[in-house]
């Protein structure tokens, strides 16, 4: 009697430490999947920013060639490209790839004065392939922040906070620019 | 993510089972009514075969089947720029991962489809109409919608209950008219009792039935992706009114007499065997007119909380989005619509000239331009060695591939610039050369000769 009655709790326990690792095993799985999934959304924004930054010498060089009076822009936009490239903290960055935007958009603006550029199928080209980043910059921003909440969410949230706390894993902070001009797509005329 | 609608995949798990159930009993009872009392079993196991023949068909060929059909042709980045880059937007917008291949069909009927069971496999498909007629912010909604098939697994749902429609269909039609031009044979048997007449005429009555209800099954799930793909459209694009004024655009053209087949008729946006939007039980679209319209009733908001209380007004139904996908919804606003909104003349032209190009270039024009500025299109397989200029009547020679040096070297194009050019081989098959080509020769797709490009 007493023999079965232990081997009875002796598999209870058993199967309870079981189930604990198994679930255990299963979040820490999810917060392994949900912090890649993060990682790979803020490479992606990367990417956009760098074929930006691709773009622009490209563009610079077919516009000088139609607005010669437009030197000062033309510079800014350099500049601006410049910085953007050598900046090296994360809020540096933001803040020179705002500036970057802002530059830009004040080129394009200048390029509806000429149209004859406006016929340069090479220009076209660039401007679909600009337009187009900046779209991409915009929705990569939009799905890191997605894939960041989500994240986060379950390292803040019950049970999973527990197997977080334990492993070490930390939030990973949102875009939040206080402009929220800039945390839209940055808007690029033409 | 958006943990694709979870509620939506439970009841399309009902659906199917539903239709594999019908397959199931239409065969037992087909069976037992050619082979009395021995066919139960035959019957099910033959309507499972076929079932399954069909699947591996689809399974395995059934995407290059679909885009042969609708004489699909594939693109790369310098073919299309603009639609390659709205693509890649969305599949960013949309966490979809792998990028689908893109192909067009050159046909002036504007439309657009998503196929491909696997990940590896995916397409999405537009037809060069839908390019001509839409602007950035329109392509982009639809491109969104056939992303948000994917992103639904609406594909491999459809082949796996368009393939048991398929099978249903079949084995009905093979008994119903063995029954009508056959006879019945067993009729004078002494031994076919009572019970086995009934099961008889249960038999012929299901096999009339079963097709009709495995359709409306069918339809009824099909119509009900449409709004979960125009939902994730809007969510991917933040710009709900994207889709509905391309979707506006797309249902004043006529769709009729499109080279697609019932079971495919619902991958596309809009029905393609449709001439006006018929309603009901058997349209395997939502009418178009409705989805504007819940797509313009979001009232700012471009999540799927927002589009399923418009979804409940204007169709004054239960929602369409399981409870799970909206509890994880978070809100988010529309943006603004692209810059300039209005297009002018211009734009519209030059659209209109690109995409007339790149129907030329699919369909194995030669494409030259006179120095005027005209361009020139050489129908394949023409032997014209040159031609006159339409508008100033300059004689423009058809650029072809010439023997380099000696007359017995390899062929040999030169490129003048870097845009598109095109020329015709020796055996008189036109050659595209794009922007982005950097190689040093190319083999013609006719003949097979390699030509050196420099």
């Amino acid at each position: 009697m007493g023999g079965a009655v232990i081997a009875v709790v002796a598999l209870g326990i058993g199967l309870f430490i079981v189930i604990l690792v198994l679930a255990v095993a299963g979040m820490y799985n999810g917060l392994v999947r949900s912090r890649n999934e993060t990682k790979n959304a803020w490479a992606q924004i990367d990417v956009q920013l760098k074929r930006r930054h691709d773009l622009i010498p490209n563009l610079v060089e077919t516009v000088k060639g139609y607005a010669k009076h437009e030197q000062g822009t033309l510079q800014g936009v350099i500049a601006a490209r410049a910085a953007a490239v050598g900046a090296g903290t994360v809020d540096a960055k933001i803040a020179a790839e705002g500036q970057l935007s802002q530059a830009l958009s004040r080129l394009m603006v200048v390029t509806e004065n000429y149209p004859e550029l406006k016929a340069n199928t090479n220009f076209l080209g660039l401007q679909e392939e600009l337009t187009s980043t900046e779209n991409k910059i915009a929705f990569a921003r939009q799905a890191y922040n997605d894939a960041a909440m989500t994240y986060n969410t379950k390292i803040e949230t019950f049970p999973s906070n527990l197997v977080a706390g334990n492993f070490g894993f930390k939030p990973e902070p949102l875009f939040q620019v206080s402009d929220q001009k800039e945390r839209e797509a940055p808007q690029v005329k033409f | 993510m958006w943990e694709a609608i979870e509620s939506n995949r439970r009841r399309s798990r009902i659906i199917v089972g539903g239709m594999a159930l019908l397959l199931v009993l239409l065969g037992a009872l087909i069976g037992n009514a050619v082979v009395p009392r021995a066919g139960l079993a035959g019957g099910v196991g033959v309507a499972l075969l076929i079932w399954m023949v069909l699947w591996m068909v689809a399974a395995f060929q059934g995407d290059s089947i679909m885009l042969s059909i609708a004489g699909a042709e594939k693109i790369e980045h310098a073919d299309a720029p603009q639609l390659f880059n709205v693509v890649e937007e969305m599949v960013i917008a949309s966490g979809l991962g792998r990028m689908p291949d893109i192909y067009v069909i050159p046909d002036d009927r504007p439309n657009a489809f998503a196929a491909g069971r696997k990940a590896e496999t995916r397409v999405v498909c537009v037809t060069s109409g839908l390019l001509r007629l839409l602007n950035r912010d329109e392509l982009q909604g639809v491109v969104a919608h056939e992303i948000g098939h994917h992103k639904n697994g609406d594909p491999a749902l459809m082949i796996l209950m368009g393939v048991m429609l398929g099978a249903i269909v079949l084995i009905a039609e093979i008994f119903l008219r063995g029954n009508f031009f056959g006879g019945r044979r067993r009729s004078s048997d002494k031994e076919s009792g009572g019970l086995e007449i009934a099961l008889f005429v249960l038999a012929l009555l299901l096999a009339i039935l079963a097709p009709i209800v495995a359709q409306m099954m069918y339809f009824a799930c099909s119509r009900r992706r449409e709004f979960l793909a125009d939902a994730s459209g809007a969510r991917f694009t933040r710009y709900p009114e994207g889709l509905a004024s391309a979707l506006e655009k797309i249902s004043v053209h006529y769709q009729g007499g499109f080279k697609a087949n019932k079971v495919l008729a619902p991958m596309y946006i809009v029905n393609p065997m449709q001439a006006l939007a018929a309603v009901g039980l058997f349209s395997t679209h939502p009418p178009t007119e409705d989805r504007v319209k819940i797509l313009r009733a979001m009232g700012g908001g471009v999540g799927y909380v927002d589009y399923d209380s418009a979804y409940r007004k204007i169709t004054g139904r239960a929602g369409c989005i399981g409870k799970r996908t909206l509890a994880a919804d978070k809100p988010e606003q529309a943006r603004e619509a692209s810059p300039a909104p209005a297009e002018t003349r211009e734009e519209t032209v030059t659209r209109s000239r690109e995409v007339g190009n790149l129907v030329g270039r699919l369909d194995g024009f030669t494409m030259m331009q006179c120095a005027c500025g005209v361009g020139i299109k050489v129908p394949p397989g023409s032997s014209w060695s040159s031609i006159p200029c339409p508008r100033c009547g300059r004689d423009n020679p058809v650029p072809k591939a010439q023997p380099a040096d000696r007359s017995d070297g390899p062929l040999t194009f030169r490129r003048q610039g870097k845009g598109w050019q095109s020329f015709q081989c020796s055996c008189g098959a036109s050659i595209n050369v794009s922007p982005a080509f950097e190689a040093k020769s190319q083999t013609c797709s006719r003949c097979g000769k390699a030509i050196q490009i420099v």
